[in-house]
Parts: structure tokens; C-alpha cells; sequence
């Protein structure tokens, strides 16, 4: 997976979270996944077409997105409520639109689906041109996962020196 | 922080309607909005609850998402500046490249505002675009995470 297309993300999920969260983050662990993705807890999965094709999964376990919920919203939540399950998908939605707009902004088209609540155990795939790469952050309310396969999609791939980073 | 409440001229304040898909987002911008003063008139999912809800409850002002289900904020935007030319609208959204604030702009939106939303940000472009109608009134609110 191009190196390219992930830097927007982790930037993105940097100051995304540190500003809602109101602390530093830290990058954790950093992995290539080839076996099936199983979700930790709590996911939300926005799916990505255009010049670029795939999909960012965001995921916590249930005591984080708990902490998280209440941490963002002033109110108690427990694990399974729907409150938690908006804020994960928020979160979620804010990381990936502030990295699409990144890469929208150096020519690179594509659309963003809303977010959506991620329930199955299993999630893509990777393959030899779709790889995963599942990244931890350390935040004072807990670990998240960003859970990243994308592609460029044929015709784009197809053409020379796309971006310079 | 605290914000000098946003009151109309007449004394009543500042009427909005919040339209995005996302509960989370809506009950923050909700919460930033009384910090300001405002009055929250409703909320809508998407874009073709917003056009109804804009005829039945004449907001002064309306925050739109981008990216939501049934109908997307910038169409949702064009048909209710269309419908309304008078109307306010703001976007509110991720999603803020280049070419979507351009499209929002030219197809009636007044303003564009990035998620997460920062209070002062906020504030600042509600005060903008409703500077023709608004007073400063009494300091309202209290922290805001």
C-alpha cells in the first residue's frame, strides 16, 4: 500500500483526535494485516471509491468507546448505547474526511460514504494490491485502531507519477 | 470559554436548525450553539428532512453536513437557497477540500466551517453571516470542552 495514501490518515487521525480528545496522542503499534480483520469492540466503517477504492475501519474496545462518549459528549454511556455508537462513527467520520480532504486538495477524486456501525466479526480481506495496515493509537482515554485497505483503482493506477509527498 | 450571546435585533435569539446524520454531531453543535445563545428550532438526518423542516420551522440559520444519507448537504443547500433565497446556511462538515467549499459557495451555502468544530470558529461565522440581523447581548455560557 502506498505510502502516499496513508500519511493523510495518520496526520489526520493525529490532530483529529488530540484536538477532540483534548490530549497528545501516540502512535502505537504499526501492522500489515493479511489474515481476515476481526473488529476489537466498538467499529464504525466508511467505505471509499474513486480514484481511490477501499476502506478505513475505526475501532476501540467497548470500555474505551465508553470513555470516549461520555469524555465528548458530557453524558453517561454504557458500551452498547447508540450515543457511543454515533461517537465512534464521528470520530470516524471526522479522521476520514480531514484525510480526504488532503488528498482531495492534491487531485486526488474520490467520495466517502457516511459511517456506518461495523457488527460483523469479520472485516476485508487484504489482498495483494487492497493490503491492510492497522495502526494503534495511545490516547488518555484508551487504544483506537485505524484499520486502513485501499487501492488505487485501475485507471488511476495505471497512470504515472500520481503525487509527489 | 464564554461568548457574548448571539440575540437579534428584536431581542429573540438567534434561531438554527442543525442538519446532520449523525446524533453525536448534532448534540454538540446543539450544545455549542445555546452556549452562544441560540435557540436550537430542530434538527434533520438528511437533506430531505432539512427542506421540510426549513419550510415548517423558518429558521435564521441552518448547519449543514456534507456527507449524509438521501440527499448530500451541497444539493440540499442549492434546493433550499433555490427555494429560499433568503436563507442562511453554513456547512459544517469533514470533509473540507478545496473543491467542496467551492461548490458549497457558489450553490448558496454563506459559509463553511471544519469538523471538529472549534467553538470560537463557530461563533465567529455565525456572527458573519448573521451580522446584518444580530446584537451583542449579556456574556452567556459556560466552559466548553
Amino acid at each position: 500500500m502506498k505510502m502516499e495514501l496513508i500519511q493523510p490518515f495518520i496526520n489526520s487521525a493525529d490532530s483529529v483526535l488530540g484536538q477532540s480528545l483534548g490530549c497528545e496522542t501516540q502512535i502505537g503499534d504499526v501492522s500489515m494485516e493479511e489474515e481476515v480483520y476481526r473488529r476489537k469492540g466498538v467499529a464504525a466503517l466508511v467505505n471509499i471509491t474513486g480514484d481511490i477504492e477501499g476502506r478505513v475501519i475505526f475501532d476501540m474496545n467497548a470500555e474505551t468507546a465508553t470513555r470516549v462518549a461520555t469524555f465528548l459528549t458530557g453524558a453517561e454511556a454504557d458500551g452498547s448505547s447508540e450515543l457511543v455508537l454515533e461517537t465512534v462513527c464521528e470520530l470516524a467520520n471526522m479522521v476520514v474526511g480531514s484525510a480526504v480532504s488532503s488528498l482531495n486538495d492534491q487531485g486526488v477524486r474520490f467520495r466517502i460514504s457516511p459511517p456506518e456501525v461495523h457488527t460483523s466479526e469479520d472485516g476485508l480481506r487484504g489482498s495483494e494490491d487492497t493490503e491492510a495496515l492497522v495502526m494503534c493509537f495511545h490516547t488518555d482515554n484508551g487504544d483506537l485502531y485505524m484499520n486502513i485497505a485501499m487501492r488505487y483503482n485501475r485507471r488511476r493506477r495505471n497512470e504515472p507519477a500520481l503525487m509527489q509527498l | 470559554m464564554q461568548f457574548d450571546s448571539l440575540i437579534r435585533a428584536g431581542g429573540e435569539p438567534v434561531r438554527c436548525l442543525i442538519v446532520d446524520d449523525s446524533i453525536f454531531a448534532r448534540k454538540n453543535l446543539a450544545k455549542l450553539l445555546q452556549s452562544f445563545g441560540c435557540a436550537i428550532a430542530g434538527e434533520a438526518g438528511d437533506g430531505c428532512v432539512a427542506l421540510t423542516e426549513y419550510d415548517r420551522l423558518r429558521p435564521d440559520l441552518v448547519l449543514m453536513d456534507i456527507t449524509m444519507p438521501n440527499l448530500e448537504g451541497i444539493e440540499a443547500a442549492e434546493r433550499l437557497v433555490r427555494q429560499h433565497p433568503d436563507a442562511r446556511v453554513v456547512m459544517v462538515s469533514s470533509v473540507g477540500c478545496q473543491e467542496n467549499i467551492v461548490a458549497a459557495l457558489q450553490r448558496g451555502a454563506r459559509h463553511f466551517v471544519h469538523k471538529p468544530v472549534k467553538a470560537d470558529v463557530l461563533y465567529e461565522v455565525i456572527r458573519y453571516v448573521m451580522a446584518d440581523t444580530i446584537q451583542a447581548a449579556a456574556v452567556v455560557g459556560g466552559p466548553i470542552q
